[in-house]
């Protein structure tokens, strides 16, 4: 970008105020406009690309998620849906990110974590779980929502675990053809977990799966869920963030990078991926844990293969191991799945009806999802092979590491160093 | 004691031999080379005592302890690191975090360590840092700490290579061909380097190399390999007049006339 626009250093502040207000007003007055709602989603991306302090970024970027979202949108229910799904999705795809773009481990099961986390709450959030545990407690009340947040994470870490045991031994393509037959081996295990003792209630799925309670209160609007929703995405980036330049990160890294090389730095590879693998495969837990709890109803259906790669788009799409460039992955491709699509279907049908354009059927835009995000995969992959925001690395401010207070001590192989010289 | 003791190593691809009986000692703080015309096996010795292959036959004995069948990881974090052929950095990284996954093995940071950031694991990454820009500072290329390691011009991917390799703190340092590639200045320079390397760290060195001026004026012992099987071993003196030698390098004939 820098580079073809020459002096491109930011967009004005100014400007991206404007941006705001302007797209604020729109939500606030169009009921259904999917363009107001991804001039929102834009204001953020601009946001991140504004002249300015780091802190004042983040301090708008929380001030249009927190406040002004909610406020002109707060009682459509539509438009909180929909940032509801994003969000989910959003989530989903760091959680990936981690699996993909840091370790660079191909995960195309990743749909098995997500229903993992979702079945954990959904069968003792209904009565299904008095099918096999004698007693009658179930199904537990909504307050059990967010301890099951936490129960989610777990679960779906040991299933990452558990499955990438003997995943692991294999890379590349074949990881790959791997995961992607876990995946599905999961799915129908729930579909088929139904006898001899019935705990996932098979192909008829569950419901209705108790809404989380606070202090009393049913949160079971759109509303609520977009402020859960956030807070997850929030906790979730910031361990991104985290492990990205932490120990982990570099060893993740380093696999993907060259494992042979990171061997010899004695990084141990099934350590490190299955660090990756549990990694990711919790925040899948924990999105799936909402997910079943908005839904109300789960069933296999929902945790195809198609979903697995769906996220494996956005995160390729966005930038892989690019956290800005998966967030905005995440977004592109659930508002062109979930909105734009169903919308311009919608717009043609309303042509049809009035006869002024005679369809048929089998042309409807929304049967054309994959095609179009192949089309745009092959885009992305001829003029941005990185993604949409390509993955860099923090540069390291090396005068803070000259005045380190450690700078004067002789560390590691270099204390043989003031030994053997004499100064 | 030897420092480390191959004893009989012998490895087997298929039907190809690439180690036969391999027996190589080494002793502390000195420079040894493993040399040898194409294909003689030398890599393969590497990629044993490293334990990228686990040897079919015999023994592997760091400080008289057997370092057979452990990962290659584990072996790193018992002393012995090395240097690839062809040059594996990691590309997309900077030069600094390079070196610091180097340290890896002496950092302890878990996964919750890093996510609630304590401060302990703030403490040990701050020296990690400084003591990969140290090393840096040491091969002498601090100057490129924050630039990403593939975009570096060859020579200093090399250093660079061998910065890694010191941040893992090891006894033991195996050099393959590390002039490969290096016009005679270079190849000097790292005949320099390799040299400091030995008297300051205390380092014991093990290197493949194909340049004779390099091995001559840098070992002080010389292994030779061919056909997977050890033909000699000696000082350069001995090895420069070696009759079996110089017939493995250059034919028969070549020895009859000389």
């Amino acid at each position: 970008m820098a580079k073809r626009f020459g002096k491109f250093n930011g967009v004005p502040l100014l400007f991206t105020l404007v941006w705001i207000v302007l797209f604020a007003l729109a939500l606030y007055f169009f009921d259904q406009s999917v363009i107001a709602f991804m001039g929102m989603l834009v204001s953020l991306i601009l946001l991140y690309y504004t002249r300015g302090s780091k802190k004042l970024k983040i301090l708008l970027g929380v001030l249009v998620l927190l406040v002004i979202i909610p406020l002109v949108a707060g009682g459509n229910r539509y438009y909180m849906e929909v940032a509801t799904q994003v969000g989910i999705y959003v989530a989903m795809a760091l959680g990936l990110n981690i699996v993909v773009g840091f370790a660079g481990l191909l995960d195309m099961g990743y749909v098995a974590f997500f229903a993992a986390g979702a079945y954990a709450y959904a069968i003792f959030a209904t009565a299904q779980a008095n099918e096999f545990i004698p007693g009658g407690l179930f199904p537990l009340s909504g307050e059990w929502f967010w301890p099951f947040l936490i129960v989610g994470l777990v679960v779906a870490a040991i299933f990452g675990i558990l499955l990438g045991l003997p995943v692991l031994r294999v890379k590349g393509d074949y990881l790959a053809m791997v995961t992607l037959g876990f995946g599905e081996i999961i799915r129908i295990i729930f579909n088929n977990l139904d006898k001899p003792i019935n705990i996932t209630n098979g192909p008829q799925g569950l419901t209705p799966i108790a809404s989380p309670e606070l202090f009393g209160v049913r949160l079971d609007t759109p509303f609520y869920f977009y402020f859960i929703v956030l807070v997850v995405i929030a906790f979730i980036i910031l361990a991104n963030i985290r492990f990205e330049h932490s120990r982990l990160g570099r060893a993740w890294i380093a696999v993907r990078e060259d494992e042979l090389a990171a061997q010899s730095m004695g990084i141990s590879l099934l350590h490190t991926k299955l660090a990756a693998f549990a990694t990711g495969a919790s925040f899948a837990g924990i999105v799936g844990v909402i997910f079943a709890a908005k839904q109300s109803f789960i069933d296999p259906t929902s945790f195809t293969m198609m979903e697995s790669i769906g996220i494996l788009i956005m995160v390729i799409l966005g930038g892989s191991g690019s956290i800005p460039g998966v967030i905005l992955g995440a977004s592109v491709v659930t508002i062109l799945q979930v909105q734009l699509l169903k919308e311009f279907s919608n717009f043609l049908h309303t042509l049809q009806q009035s006869g002024l354009l005679n369809l048929p059927n089998q042309l409807d835009p929304s049967k054309f999802q994959r095609l179009i995000f192949g089309l745009l995969l092959i885009l992305v992959a001829l003029y941005r092979p990185n993604g949409l925001i390509p993955a860099k690395r923090k540069k390291n401010d090396l005068e803070a590491i000259k005045q380190s207070k450690h700078a004067s001590e002789s560390l590691g192989i270099l204390s043989k160093l003031s030994r053997n010289k004499p100064s | 004691m030897a420092l480390l003791e191959a004893n009989g190593l012998t490895k087997k691809f298929g039907g190809l031999v690439a180690n036969e009986n391999v027996t190589i000692k080494i002793e502390k703080g000195t420079i040894a080379a493993v040399i040898g015309p194409n294909g003689a096996g030398k890599t393969t010795f590497f990629n044993m005592i490293t334990g990228f292959y686990e040897p079919d036959e015999g023994e592997i004995l760091l400080n008289g302890k057997s370092i057979k069948g452990l990962r290659p990881d584990q072996i790193a974090e018992r002393g012995i690191t090395r240097t690839f052929q062809n040059i594996r950095l990691f590309k997309e990284m900077t030069a600094l975090e390079n070196v610091m996954v180097g340290v890896h093995s002496r950092l302890k940071a878990g996964l919750l360590g890093i996510l609630f950031n304590l401060k302990r694991v703030q403490e040990e990454e701050e020296k990690a840092r400084v003591e990969a820009y140290k090393l840096l500072e040491y091969v002498g290329i601090e100057q490129i700490a924050n630039e990403a390691a593939g975009s570096l011009p060859y020579g200093l991917q090399r250093r660079l290579e061998i910065a890694r390799a010191l941040a893992t703190n090891p006894e033991i340092i195996l050099l393959d061909e590390p002039a490969a590639g290096m016009n005679p200045r270079e190849t000097v320079e790292m005949t320099e380097f390799i040299k400091r390397l030995k008297s300051e760290l205390n380092l014991t060195i093990i290197l493949i190399e194909h340049d004779m001026k390099l091995v001559m004026g840098l070992s002080e012992y010389i292994h030779v390999l061919d056909y997977g099987r050890k033909i000699a071993e000696g000082t350069p003196d001995e090895i420069r007049t070696n009759k079996q030698v110089i017939e493995a390098y250059l034919g028969k004939s070549a020895s009859e006339v000389s």
